[in-house]
């Protein structure tokens, strides 16, 4: 039996190296970079060589950079620190139907303390309207939050076109992207991309779970989350995740060695998925079918990463599915957890459309640079393996014969 | 407040004749049993009446307590004084700095209960009360007597040594596990049977468990649910051993064969026929289940009747009159309910059909089984055949 890991969009293994490191950190390296003496000082090289490997892959300064936990940190210091830095220049906040829930619930949160909140509306295969987002901005519009790549259908947002069309109607107004899927999958750079703030995630790049960071764009001002020693210039106190936050910059590095080959071959692995899918009947891709970039398209289907496929299949439930593929050796994930005792409706497969009796049969298939087409093979036969036995058995009764 | 010792008070046990030290006996393994891992080493020794757990050094007080009072056959625990000096005025300074020491500055009624069963000590067991009374009375100014109804009873026990304690902790009643045989509990991830095994456990029942795993319709989280639940339920119940069946491939030939209405009482059946079979392996004497009448289309008079037909052996259904609001609170109290509501499912919805039968006729429900003659033998056999054991405690 082949161990087939298509589930990169939830976590990555570590790379080797990046692992090595950390163990290397941990042991040798301990100090803490607050401490006066060597091996403070020696821990402290390890953080700031950190911060030079993003700022150069980003092309931003160094003391934009904010390590954190992980996405979800960021998300919730940039959306929160922003709202406070800003709340008296209004109190109107925007983001979109298909965020993440560490953007969406933070938005949330916002609206029940007071802030005015617009979620706006995407396309069927995930697309933010820019001219939705133009209306949508006013005077009091303080912060916009769009995510890059969105983590269940794998659609690429026209982030270019968002930018200019909020900073076209309002030029005060913050723009974050929650990066976490798009980082190390789309190369861009968030300074001359033109927004304000950027999250990232370690554990979905082959860096280590409890790592992350935010890019917060030099001369923007937001209020810190959390208070305490006043580690990172006060922005986010917290003894220094040395071995963390030395092996993401170390995963990040080895992510974008070859970067432009390994992502043409990745869209490569993702249609050959795509085509080989498509041909066991009775399934449907959600999303984008052809690679996407940060500008709007006339092809609306040209707007995928390259790293996520999702999936519907016709009368069989994702959970049992996914069940049935892990005893093949096959780690998916479900697109959506939705039955009686699941209360979380996918939100983003509810709002491209995605029809009732698909919600509770769409799979997420995600793949990694070290993804290759012997697994996609695999993976293709182990689904029509299992697919018509699971379909022999429906929901709901008997519908096909014996 | 230190207590070197707990006094553990047990009812019905003591009124069974000339078997009650089975049960003490039972009881003392099943606290010694309880206490394991607990970070001082203690003793249980059995002394008219009553047994008393004495700890050597310093331990975690809170920790024993909670799990003594998890221990069936208990009625209540009374953190105790012990004091070997039985002069007087030793006994009266004790009880006097006892007092202050656990109630800080004593306001309220009060009475002395003295039983003096060591008759060479000078007072009677009044003369004793009323003197003590007269002590804790000039030492606390907020102390008042009241002997029908005070509200702290200090009881001080003369005997080899000295017990003072003023305090009940209620147990969970009951009778000792292990005194009253061995029955297999059909245990899913729900609300009701975890509550099921607790309450036949609580009569002192030895319990094992099987639980039916469904892959891939059921996931490993379902049954790593199950196994939680055993092991919640073990805090009473002592060990269990679950049998874990792979139940797939009988499901889906009940499936392939059978009406789909009379899906889950057929299911149902093979379910007994599998436990009883796994609990006479085991020498257990009944099936538990946690049916309650009417609650679902499988659990009406009708569907129990079609369930037990398959039954040699009797099935205790303790919840058989229980509502499922009284389920719940029980769930709660013993602390299964959180994890019986995680979300995953077991026995799949994918298998039950849209209108099941309310009133399955045995009959009708066997010629269905007929379908599966040809297969099932070899099916049940497997499914026995390739189970999993997980020891729960």
């Amino acid at each position: 039996m082949m161990d087939v890991y298509f589930d990169n969009a939830a976590t990555t293994r570590v790379y080797e190296p990046a692992a090595e490191l950390v163990t290397s950190l941990m042991l040798n390296e301990f100090g803490n970079p607050s401490s006066l003496h060597d091996k403070g000082v020696e821990a402290e090289r390890y953080v700031r060589g950190a911060r030079e490997t993003f700022a150069s892959l980003l092309k931003v300064k160094e003391n934009e950079l904010i390590f954190t936990s992980g996405a979800t940190e960021s998300n919730n210091m940039a959306i929160f620190g922003a709202a406070r830095a800003r709340r008296r220049y209004g109190r109107h906040i925007i983001t979109t139907a298909i965020e993440h829930a560490s953007v969406y619930n933070p938005m949330k949160e916002l609206e029940r303390q007071g802030y005015e909140l617009t979620v706006l509306p995407v396309g069927s295969s995930g697309l933010v309207d820019p001219e939705a987002v133009r209306s949508a901005v006013r005077p009091d519009t303080i912060l916009v939050s769009v995510m890059g790549v969105n983590n269940e259908i794998g659609t690429i947002e026209p982030i270019a076109d968002i930018v200019k069309a909020v900073k076209e109607t309002n030029p005060e107004t913050l723009i974050h992207v929650d990066a976490v899927q798009t980082f190390g999958k789309v190369r861009f750079y968030p300074s001359r991309l033109g927004i304000d703030m950027m999250s990232v995630s370690g554990h979905k790049f082959h860096g280590p779970k409890g790592t992350g960071l935010l890019w917060v764009r030099g001369g923007v001002r937001i209020e810190p989350l959390i208070y305490g020693g006043g580690q990172q210039k006060g922005m986010r106190s917290g003894t220094d995740n040395v071995p963390g936050w030395a092996g993401m910059a170390k995963a990040a590095q080895l992510e974008f060695e070859n970067f432009d080959d390994k992502v043409a071959g990745l869209y490569d692995l993702r249609e050959y998925f795509i085509d080989q899918v498509l041909q066991i009947k009775g399934t449907a891709v959600n999303g984008g079918l052809r690679p996407g970039s940060f500008t709007v398209q006339e092809d609306p289907l040209a707007c995928a990463a390259p790293h996520i496929v999702s999936v519907s299949f016709d009368d069989v439930r994702a959970e049992v599915l996914l069940h049935a593929m892990a005893e093949k050796g096959v780690s998916i994930s479900a697109g959506s957890a939705c039955s009686s005792n699941h209360p979380d409706i996918s939100r983003t497969l509810k709002a491209i459309g995605v029809p009732k009796e698909h919600l509770d049969s769409t799979v997420r298939f995600s793949f990694s640079f070290d993804s290759d087409r012997e697994q996609v093979d695999y993976c293709i036969n182990a689904l029509k393996e299992v697919l018509p036995v699971l379909r022999r058995y429906v929901p709901g009764g008997r519908k096909k014969r014996r | 407040m230190y207590f070197k010792s707990i006094l553990v008070k047990y009812g019905e046990i003591g009124i069974k004749g000339k078997n009650r030290y089975l049960f003490e006996d039972a009881l003392m393994d099943n606290i010694r049993f309880a206490l394991q891992g607990i970070d001082a080493p203690f003793e249980v020794t059995k002394e008219s009446g009553r047994i008393l757990v004495t700890f050597e050094g310093t331990y975690d007080y809170e920790e024993a307590v909670s799990r003594l009072t998890k221990v069936f056959g208990i009625v209540h625990i009374s953190p105790v004084v012990v004091l070997e000096d039985k002069s007087f005025d030793a006994i009266a300074r004790t009880v006097g700095d006892y007092m202050e020491e656990y109630y800080g500055k004593p306001d309220f009624t009060f009475k002395v209960i003295c039983k003096r069963a060591d008759k060479h000590f000078p007072k009677t067991s009044m003369e004793a009360a009323a003197d003590l009374g007269e002590y804790l009375l000039d030492r606390f100014d907020g102390l008042r007597v009241d002997v029908h109804k005070p509200e702290v009873g200090v009881h001080v026990e003369i005997r080899n040594c000295v017990y003072i304690y003023s305090v009940d902790i209620p147990g969970p009643g009951g009778m000792p596990v292990g005194t009253n045989g061995r029955a297999t509990l059909l245990l899913s991830g729900g609300i009701d049977s975890p509550v099921a095994g607790y309450m036949i456990a609580k009569r002192g029942v030895k319990i094992d468990a099987v639980y039916f795993h469904a892959p891939p319709y059921t996931s490993e989280r379902a049954k790593q649910k199950v196994v939680d639940l055993a092991r919640i339920v073990s805090r009473y119940a002592g060990p269990i051993r679950l049998h874990v069946i792979n139940f797939t491939e009988i499901q889906l030939a009940i499936y392939d064969k059978c009406p789909h209405e009379e899906l889950t009482i057929i299911m149902r059946r093979y379910m007994m026929r599998i436990a009883q079979s796994i609990a006479l392996d085991e020498k257990s004497m009944g099936l538990i289940t946690g049916e309650s009448i009417g609650q679902v289309a499988s659990q009406t008079m009708q569907s129990l009747m079609a369930t037990n037909a398959v039954c040699t052996l009797p099935v205790y259904r303790p919840l058989i009159g229980f509502d499922k609001n009284d389920i719940v609170d029980v769930s709660q109290k013993i602390g299964t309910y959180e994890t019986s509501i995680e979300p995953f499912e077991d026995c799949c919805t994918i298998f039950v059909a849209k209108h099941p039968v309310t009133k399955p006729n045995v009959h009708a429900i066997e010629r269905s089984e007929h379908h599966l003659a040809d297969v099932i033998d070899e099916m049940v056999k497997r499914a026995l055949d390739t189970q999993e054991i997980i020891e729960c405690s």
